[in-house]
């Protein structure tokens, strides 16, 4: 499988009050349990369902994933900036793995 | 997508037919309807009144040519405060094997509440966008986009 990979963007500086676009991607094949691989075997479902972003240790966002997101799930989503901090991301396969990225952002 | 051309024969044609037919007969190919996704706001909203969505801006194309990426995103207009904000939006499409797409959830802390998101379409069909808001009560916008290729592979 290829290797999974997270990537993050979100702005260096920013001013309070001020929303900004935090943009998240994940590589990954997202395995709907429906698809057929070349000898017609269903490739069993595996896909990242749960997406949850913390900003200093409390949770602003999360998303449930189901079959039908794409592969590369890729969520954008704004944020109203109240300081600095640091931004978790955590994505979390079927089975149980997760996967984490962090970002810090300071004010302008 | 890679499409295998082969030619078939008219007995291998006609054999293909009845087959399809039949599995079409026991709604093998199940897709979600449009009454499995009423079902699925019903169980969300306990049978409470759905708003008609003014404050929800869809962003869909309206021809996906490829089915397996289609962009959805989504905008909705609230103060995000303790006393109005939206806790949650659920995106769902009436045509693919199962209805849900995805859920999202906010907070107060977000401070602004939006998303965009790529997801798999099967075929042409309806996307419905329900948010539900601090407060308890629900509002629903939806759009059709009309898929070329589908994706849900196999």
């Amino acid at each position: 499988m290829a290797k999974i990979k997270p990537r993050v963007k979100v702005p260096k500086k920013a001013e309070a009050g001020e929303v900004v676009e935090i943009k998240a991607l994940i590589s990954h094949p997202m395995h709907t349990g429906r698809a057929k691989d070349k000898k017609g075997n269903v490739i069993p479902r595996k896909i990242i369902n749960a997406f949850r972003v913390e900003f200093n240790g409390a949770e602003i966002f999360s998303v449930n994933l189901e079959p039908a997101v794409s592969a590369n799930p890729y969520v954008a989503f704004p944020f109203k900036v109240t300081g600095a901090g640091t931004f978790n991301f955590i994505w979390v396969e079927d089975g149980g793995a997760e996967f984490t990225a962090s970002k810090d952002m300071k004010l302008a | 997508m890679k499409l295998k051309m082969t030619t078939i024969s008219r007995r291998q044609a006609l054999v293909m037919m009845a087959a399809t037919s039949a599995a079409g007969l026991m709604g093998v190919p199940a897709l979600a309807d449009a009454s499995a996704v009423a079902d699925k706001i019903k169980s969300i909203t306990g049978g409470a009144a759905v708003g008609d969505g003014a404050d929800i801006m869809l962003d869909l194309p309206e021809i996906a040519e490829n089915g397996n990426a289609v962009k959805v995103a989504f905008d909705i207009d609230s103060p995000m405060t303790a006393d109005s904000y939206v806790k949650a939006v659920h995106v769902f499409a009436d045509g693919n094997p199962t209805p849900d797409v995805a859920s999202f959830n906010y907070s107060p802390a977000s401070g602004a509440c939006g998303a965009s998101t790529r997801m798999r379409l099967a075929k042409t069909q309806n996307i419905i966008v329900l948010a539900e808001m601090g407060d308890g009560s629900f509002q629903q916008a939806s759009a059709t986009v009309k898929v070329t290729i589908g994706g849900c592979g196999g």
